[in-house]
């Protein structure tokens, strides 16, 4: 295993909600460049496998690298030490996130959503932030948008300036948390479509979906979690045509009914 | 002694009662801008502070709203002189109105905090931000919209608070009122002006809150109010 070429390698991640066992023992590498899509059953523990990487969630065991740090944490004579607030932070910024729910910040216009971090935090100059913004506007098909509020938007408008919200801040990493389960249906392939060049643009996704359509155009690997676990990790024909796992036969038949 | 409408207009521009409002103005001002910086300290200690800042923000909290504002005044200002500690009346007045006030404003800061969508906290520090960030920069600005109206009904309140600073001998508006009443003893038309000057001063901020109010809405507006997509 080449540790340089992984954007991503977790190692024996452990989780759980109180009794309740989300993430047990997960091992998983995704290389520079790589597509990954993760689906299952709700449950499952794939939107938390997602928010432990970007460290919305701390894990109780194991290891996460992720775009070069090791999350949550600084090695201090071979032990881990946990990292403050301040220093996750310095972290996350390589990591852009896009959730269900787009959360798109409302009490300030999309230019503004897009441009708050890199302005703000990594306070740079705000003209060639712009430059930027108008550019990423362009890039997801909005650059119409620029003085709305994101409550004046539609769902898949919203996600799509979240998209380029993430972009903003040249992360190494873009993970997806179910990024059209809560658009309606015509709207999905909008957002999707921006997915799709971004991958081919090279960058390292990981993309919680159950939009199998997107696991076979633009997918590297499609990995299916179940109880916790990951119990398939193939290339999309392979998971499709030849799953090994009883639980992707199960679950390709459910999905594939209608 | 009947009603004199001379000594009515005539005390409504006095100089001493103007001076009065003027006074009932600022020091209601100074007092919520203080007021407001205790409330935003007390409330983040208090939902996000270890356990020792917590406990002094409670305690804070119960502290100054548990007792009449009258009492802390008086305390304050004739009391504490007894332990070595002395402020002047404008000190005393300032220090009350201030530490009362930000004990009820920490907890209509909290509410506006909690009122925040929870995916708001995950997509700033996904974006990278630290807690002073997210708290500056997303949770706070939203939670403004939130604390708006009950932080206008508490100046609101505020405004007509600082007649009790009177007792302290602080000249504001209750104060010049009184002095002119003993005057001429025309008690009745030299309270019903600064009564009016209350109503007059807590309708002109009913305007500027519905100003602010405005301001901090648009983002939130109706569908119909969309912004022009042209820069």
């Amino acid at each position: 295993m080449n540790d340089i070429e992984n954007v991503v390698s977790l190692k024996n991640v452990k989780k759980a909600f109180g009794k309740n066992v989300v993430l047990d023992g997960i091992d998983l590498d995704v290389r520079k460049g790589e597509v990954v899509v993760i689906c299952g059953r709700s449950g499952s523990g794939k939107s938390t496998l997602l928010r432990c990487i970007d460290q919305l969630e701390t894990i109780d065991s194991g290891e996460i690298r992720a775009a070069g740090h090791l999350m949550g944490f600084r090695e201090v004579k071979g032990k881990l030490v946990s990292l403050s607030d301040a220093a996750v932070a310095r972290q996350q910024r390589d990591i852009g996130m896009v959730f269900q729910n787009f959360n798109l910040f409302p009490h300030v216009s999309v230019l503004e959503n897009i441009m708050l971090a890199p302005t703000k935090i990594l306070k740079r100059s705000r003209s060639e932030v712009e430059q930027e913004a108008l550019a990423l506007l362009e890039k997801v098909g909005l650059p119409d948008k620029r003085n709305a509020y994101p409550r004046q938007l539609s769902g898949g408008q919203q996600q799509r300036i979240a998209i380029a919200r993430a972009l903003a801040m040249k992360p190494k990493l873009m993970l997806f948390d179910e990024p059209t389960s809560a658009l309606d249906p015509e709207m999905i392939s909008e957002v999707l479509d921006v997915m799709v060049d971004l991958s081919k643009a090279g960058m390292t996704m990981i993309v919680v979906t159950h939009e199998m359509g997107f696991a076979r155009a633009a997918a590297d690997r499609v990995i299916l979690m179940h109880n916790a676990s990951i119990v398939e990790d193939a290339a999309p024909q392979e998971f499709f045509e030849n799953p090994k796992s009883e639980h992707t036969q199960l679950f390709l038949s459910k999905i594939l009914q209608h | 002694m009947s009603w004199s409408w001379p000594y009515f207009f005539d005390y409504m521009t006095n100089g001493l009662m103007l001076k009065g409002v003027w006074v009932t103005i600022w020091l209601s001002i100074i007092s919520m801008v203080i007021g407001l910086a205790l409330g935003i300290l007390a409330a983040l200690m208090k939902m996000y502070g270890n356990g020792l800042l917590r406990y002094i923000a409670e305690f804070y909290i119960w502290l100054f709203r548990g007792t009449p504002i009258l009492i802390q005044l008086v305390i304050i200002y004739t009391g504490l002189p007894q332990l070595g500690i002395r402020f002047t009346v404008i000190e005393s007045c300032i220090l009350g109105l201030a530490l009362n006030e930000g004990a009820y404003l920490a907890e209509i800061i909290r509410a506006g905090i909690m009122s925040v969508d929870k995916g708001q906290e995950d997509a700033s520090r996904a974006v990278g931000m630290n807690w002073r960030e997210r708290m500056w920069l997303v949770i706070l600005p939203q939670a403004t919209r939130t604390i708006i109206p009950p932080l206008g009904n508490q100046f609101n309140g505020m405004l007509k608070t600082t007649s009790l600073c009177s007792v302290i001998s602080m000249q504001e508006l209750m104060r010049s009122a009184q002095m002119i009443a003993q005057i001429q003893f025309r008690v009745l038309e030299a309270y019903c002006i600064a009564a009016l000057w209350y109503l007059l001063l807590v309708s002109i901020w009913g305007l500027i809150q519905a100003r602010i109010e405005a301001h901090y809405e648009k983002p939130f507006g109706s569908e119909e109010a969309t912004v022009s997509d042209k820069s």
